[in-house]
């Protein structure tokens, strides 16, 4: 039997204040899916990153920029989709930081991508359709709770 | 609103600074005025007290990695004390146990000051 997808959407306007409601809104969900607290504080944190960067890059000359993100959830996993219609970044071009240099050099700030790819299962970006940007994340539930 | 509150204790050349809520991008600037006017009052052997810090994105690492090249210049340090273990495990993500002192008691960090 296919799995019931659930659909859950929530577009606020990119703007730092916001972080703390996107966050609180993206554990409820994962909670809700029965995600364990420590795999719900890494969602948490994925999602938290993907809009700093939205609004820090893509939106750092349009304040009020809206975000879109869109959540489908079924029995195995969390798939998150956060849209925005600001300057296009391609991230395909950015390598994964060798961590032990970029500390060693002492470097600041482009941590976001990094964590992000470390705390999901996945990590894509999609340009389109239009002037949008994506990036999608997935989470897949631990294998017993299938 | 993010709560976030930054306080601050001094006891003699040592300054204990204590982060409570959640540091995120909209909370680091807070953060950072705080170091940087340790910096401007030349106080930099500091411990920040993370016992209350119930949350932390990179953008509060970054304040951590943008003040410590400068403070170990000036022969201070920054001790990290108390986190829990949520966010002790994003520390330990980004490797900062490698870089940083991180010690489960105030009063390790501030004594490891003392003995110099």
């Amino acid at each position: 039997m296919k799995a019931k997808t659930k659909k859950f959407h929530l577009k606020i306007p990119g703007r730092l204040e916001n972080l703390e409601r996107i966050r609180t809104f993206i554990s409820g969900i994962a909670s809700g899916m029965g995600f364990a607290k420590d795999d719900i504080n890494k969602i948490e944190l994925a999602i938290d990153e993907a809009c700093t960067n939205v609004i820090k890059h893509a939106y750092r000359d349009v304040p009020n920029g809206d975000i879109d993100i869109n959540v489908k959830s079924d029995d195995k996993k969390i798939a998150i989709r956060v849209t925005d219609y600001g300057k296009s970044f391609n991230h395909e071009t950015i390598e994964m930081p060798d961590m032990e240099k970029y500390l060693a050099e002492l470097r600041v700030g482009g941590l976001g991508i990094y964590l992000m790819k470390t705390l999901m299962d996945e990590v894509d970006y999609e340009a389109g359709p239009g002037n949008r940007n994506n990036v999608i994340m997935v989470k897949y539930l631990p294998a017993s709770n299938n | 609103m993010s709560e976030f509150e930054v306080t601050r204790k001094d006891v003699d050349d040592i300054s204990i600074v204590y982060l409570k809520g959640y540091l995120d991008a909209h909370t680091a600037p807070e953060f950072e005025t705080a170091l940087q006017q340790l910096v401007d009052e030349e106080r930099v052997k500091i411990v920040v007290n993370l016992a209350k810090l119930a949350y932390i994105s990179s953008a509060g690492l970054g304040v951590f990695m943008g003040f410590i090249e400068d403070i170990r210049q000036k022969d201070g340090d920054i001790k990290l004390a108390e986190p829990t273990e949520k966010v002790f495990r994003v520390f330990d993500l980004l490797g900062f146990p490698v870089l940083y002192e991180i010690v489960s008691k105030e009063s390790e960090a501030v004594d490891k000051y003392k003995k110099g």
